[in-house]
């Protein structure tokens, strides 16, 4: 007797160990296949982008061309070299010009440099840009990014954060009141959500700067800056009164439509009903039943929101003059300086790929229906 | 069609739905008559007109409906010529034209060119344009201006060639015989009033020709540019922006139906087809699904522009194709993966239907209503960026867009300058556009969505 006791629960045992060692399994698994998709996904999605930042080698068609003209130029203006004969400045010209291309890489095949450019990507290696330089003067893609990702994140983390949380509150207030006025007027003014944030920034401009010459045209602070922190903050705050209006304006209606949506078919659901039934006050209603199965979807769409502040915004930041990442990104691309596109676009793909891997165990967490790795 | 009615009576009860489907009809009944009455060789030559195209046009002047709304009546642009024009841009007047014969050879050649003048303010620029045609013996020609109180002043008494351009406001000798008032100024001026105020009446001004050989001729075109011009003002390069305007709203809405249509329209047929056939195909749209969220879609429009081709149908291809693999194939997805499950499609199957034919006409037009306010409810934002990339400099270069009006208004200040029509026109219209196409999706959405019906 005792002894098949000892038996079974050692059985058990040997079960629960082996159920426990195979969830282990099944979670190192789906880790390392999620990983490694994400992984080539990023991989795909960065050698793509430095293909289209290539046009099929037309670019360096356009560089060799610019580096061509550019020699031929300085070296037949520079009166130091009038001395020489033609022959001599010929070849002078055609050396500079063989300098210049391999300090761009240009004499080597694109097949190769387009490797290169990737693997260099990959180890978040960014080197140095082809033209570009930052304001301080660096030629290190790394500084010249870092250097504008300060008043990106300022102007555009601020106004999301903002959006955000008040666009969440306001629905879920909303869909308590459903059918008052308010939300009627919400529901009516969700279209205006179809012009993008430059577009009313144009708007705000054309009433605010130069109508009534309340605030600034556009630029982050007054010029010359001030030195006193204290009104550079204030002078910051000011020129970004208009940007962030016009970010939020551009999609507070449409958010709080979709959010008030949401929470009202979650609202609708059985187990609401029955908690109202049981007499449960409205207070906990919203927080155990209603944001409880919507809070998923509320993470997910607030770590996108933070991905997404990578890069800016690029004709928001052109319409208000704010020296962000998207200006930058956007000269980089006039001046062909695929290094910085590269680095701006494989920083976001890192980021999204973190984000989405994170997010599967995220769900298991607050969400107890979700198994990571389950079908 | 029994359906239809049933949607029609339907729509009728959304006031925003009405009112973005009247927006939508004007707008195509405007772009219409824009393609017929412009043609599109027209347009784009008009658009890429210089001096030569514009002369007449005063330089960024606004648009004329402004008098209807200020105190003060602004002037408008005056034409009058002698001679008919090939391809005129614009209306003229006809000049009075007496040709009298003289005895020493040539003709005395009398041109009167009468107009009134209502305004409250001066003129921008009067410039007279003449043409003759002689052999050895240059014109002569003396200008003369009678104004309402009957006064006469002398303009000019000149020789003129072939072409030859008389700018009246920068004549420095005549501005001495205005004593130190700019033309402009100087001939409308009351010279009762203390400050210069225009006088109102009746102006002539007469030209009085003379040639000196047989078949000697003078021609002459006066031009008042007014401080208002046209339904829309004109721009910096004296383009008259009703062009662009109008011809702006079929591009628009080209753009935005061919772009939000091709979008929806291949999502689906792709999703189905995943779904469908599932395994690796089904994976396979997963992987470039997930992909295409790693690019980085504006940068990529812009690098097409900048590298290799700002014509708005290549970017236009190329939105539609970054636009096919994201989220939204996974929503048309999960929803086909129920209707896959339906026994009709397992009917169709038991009869042996074939796999296309499964997908285009069971799977597919299942889902049709669902994808339809998403239609519209697209259209603007691919409207907009049109506009953004227009914005930033990208626009086609031939033809007129309304996204190239802010472009080039806020490239040369408007904002600061005061031109605010130049920005606030394209702006309204492209305002107006989003919001009929986004009111009428939001309405189609809550008709389609039956879980959003009653929110």
């Amino acid at each position: 007797m005792t002894e098949s006791t000892a038996v079974q629960s050692n059985e058990a045992a040997s079960f629960a160990q082996k159920s426990a060692s195979q969830t282990f399994n099944r979670l190192l698994k789906y880790t390392a296949v999620r990983l490694v998709t994400l992984f080539v996904t990023v991989v795909i999605g960065v050698y793509l982008t430095i293909l289209i930042a290539n046009m099929g080698g037309y670019v360096d068609q356009i560089l060799k061309g610019e580096i061509r003209q550019g020699i031929s130029t300085a070296v037949s203006m520079d009166p130091a070299l009038r001395e020489l004969s033609v022959e001599q400045r010929s070849e002078m010209i055609a050396d500079r010009i063989r300098i210049e291309e391999e300090r761009l890489g240009l004499n080597r095949p694109f097949a190769i440099r387009s490797l290169t450019y990737l693997w260099n990507a990959l180890r978040l290696e960014f080197g140095r840009a082809m033209n570009m330089t930052s304001d301080s003067g660096s030629r290190l893609v790394k500084n010249i990014i870092l250097e504008r990702l300060p008043s990106t994140l300022v102007l555009f983390g601020l106004s999301n954060l903002a959006l955000f949380f008040t666009s969440v509150f306001l629905a879920l207030a909303l869909s308590r009141h459903y059918g008052s006025f308010i939300d009627k007027a919400v529901v009516a003014l969700s279209p205006t959500s179809a012009a993008p944030p430059w577009f009313y920034g144009i708007f705000l401009i054309l009433i605010f700067a130069a109508l009534l010459r309340w605030l600034p045209f556009g630029g982050m602070v007054a010029a010359p800056p001030p030195d006193n922190p204290f009104e550079y903050a204030l002078s910051l705050m000011r020129h970004m009164i208009l940007p962030a209006s016009s970010l939020i304006l551009s999609s507070i209606f449409l958010s709080i439509y979709n959010w008030r949506t949401f929470f009202l078919i979650y609202s609708s659901e059985d187990y609401v009903e029955m908690a109202k039934a049981k007499g449960l006050n409205s207070r906990d209603i919203e927080r155990r039943y209603i944001l409880r199965p919507t809070l998923p979807t509320i993470i997910t769409s607030f770590a996108l929101l933070l991905i997404g502040l990578w890069g800016g915004a690029i004709i928001t930041e052109t319409v208000f003059n704010w020296p962000g990442l998207g200006r930058t990104v956007f000269r980089a691309i006039g001046q062909y300086d695929t290094p910085v596109i590269v680095a701006s676009t494989i920083i976001f793909a890192y980021l999204l790929a973190v984000t989405v891997f994170l997010l599967d165990f995220i769900y298991a967490l607050v969400d107890p229906r979700v198994k990571v790795g389950g079908n | 069609m029994k359906n239809f009615l049933r949607f029609l009576s339907e729509i009728v009860q959304y006031p925003s739905a009405i009112v973005g489907v009247t927006i939508i009809t004007l707008m195509i009944a405007i772009g219409v008559y824009a393609m017929v009455s412009i043609p599109y060789d027209e347009a784009v030559r008009l658009w890429r007109g210089g001096e030569d195209v514009w002369y007449q046009n005063p330089r960024n002047a606004a648009p004329s409906w402004f008098n209807y709304f200020t105190p003060k009546k602004l002037p408008e642009t005056i034409l009058i010529t002698s001679f008919e024009e090939e391809n005129p841009v614009l209306r003229k007047e006809l000049a009075e034209k007496t040709i009298l014969p003289r005895e020493a050879g040539g003709d005395e050649i009398i041109l009167t060119y009468t107009f009134e003048y209502d305004y409250d303010e001066f003129p921008k620029d009067l410039i007279i344009y003449f043409r003759s045609r002689y052999n050895e013996k240059l014109p002569f020609v003396a200008v003369r201006w009678y104004t309402p109180d009957e006064r006469e002043i002398r303009v000019a008494d000149m020789s003129i060639q072939a072409r030859q351009t008389y700018r009246i406001v920068q004549d420095q000798r005549l501005v001495r015989r205005l004593r130190g008032l700019s033309p402009e100024i100087g001939l409308f001026a009351d010279p009762e009033s203390e400050t210069p105020v225009p006088l109102k009446g009746t102006y002539k001004m007469v030209i009085e020709g003379l040639t000196f050989e047989q078949a000697s001729n003078i021609d002459a075109e006066f031009v008042l540019h007014g401080q208002l011009h046209g339904w829309a003002g004109t721009d910096h390069l004296r383009r008259d922006l009703t062009v662009a305007l109008l011809w702006g709203i079929p591009i628009a809405l080209a753009f935005g139906l061919v772009a939000s249509l091709g979008t929806g329209v291949a999502t689906m047929i792709i999703a189905a087809i995943g779904v469908w056939f599932g395994g690796w195909v089904d994976d396979l749209i997963q992987r470039i699904t997930e992909i295409n969220l790693v690019l980085p879609f504006l940068s990529i429009l812009i690098m097409v522009g900048t590298f290799y081709s700002r014509s708005i149908w290549v970017i236009l291809g190329f939105t539609i194709l970054l636009s096919i693999f994201t989220g939204a194939i996974k929503s048309y997805r999960a929803i086909f993966m129920q209707v896959r499950e339906s026994t009709y499609i397992e009917a169709a199957r038991a009869y042996g239907a074939s796999d296309g034919r499964i997908i285009f006409r069971y799977l597919i037009p299942r889902i049709i209503p669902l994808l339809i306010p998403g239609l519209v409810i697209g259209i603007p934002a691919f409207v907009f960026l049109e506009a953004a990339l227009a914005f930033l400099g990208l626009g086609d270069p031939v033809l007129p867009t309304w996204g190239k009006i802010i472009n080039d208004a806020q490239f040369n200040g408007a904002l600061y300058n005061g031109f605010y029509y130049w920005i606030v026109q394209p702006a309204v219209l492209l305002m107006l556009t989003g919001l009929a196409f986004s009111s009428l999706g939001f309405a189609l959405d809550r008709i389609f969505n039956p879980r959003l019906r009653g929110m």
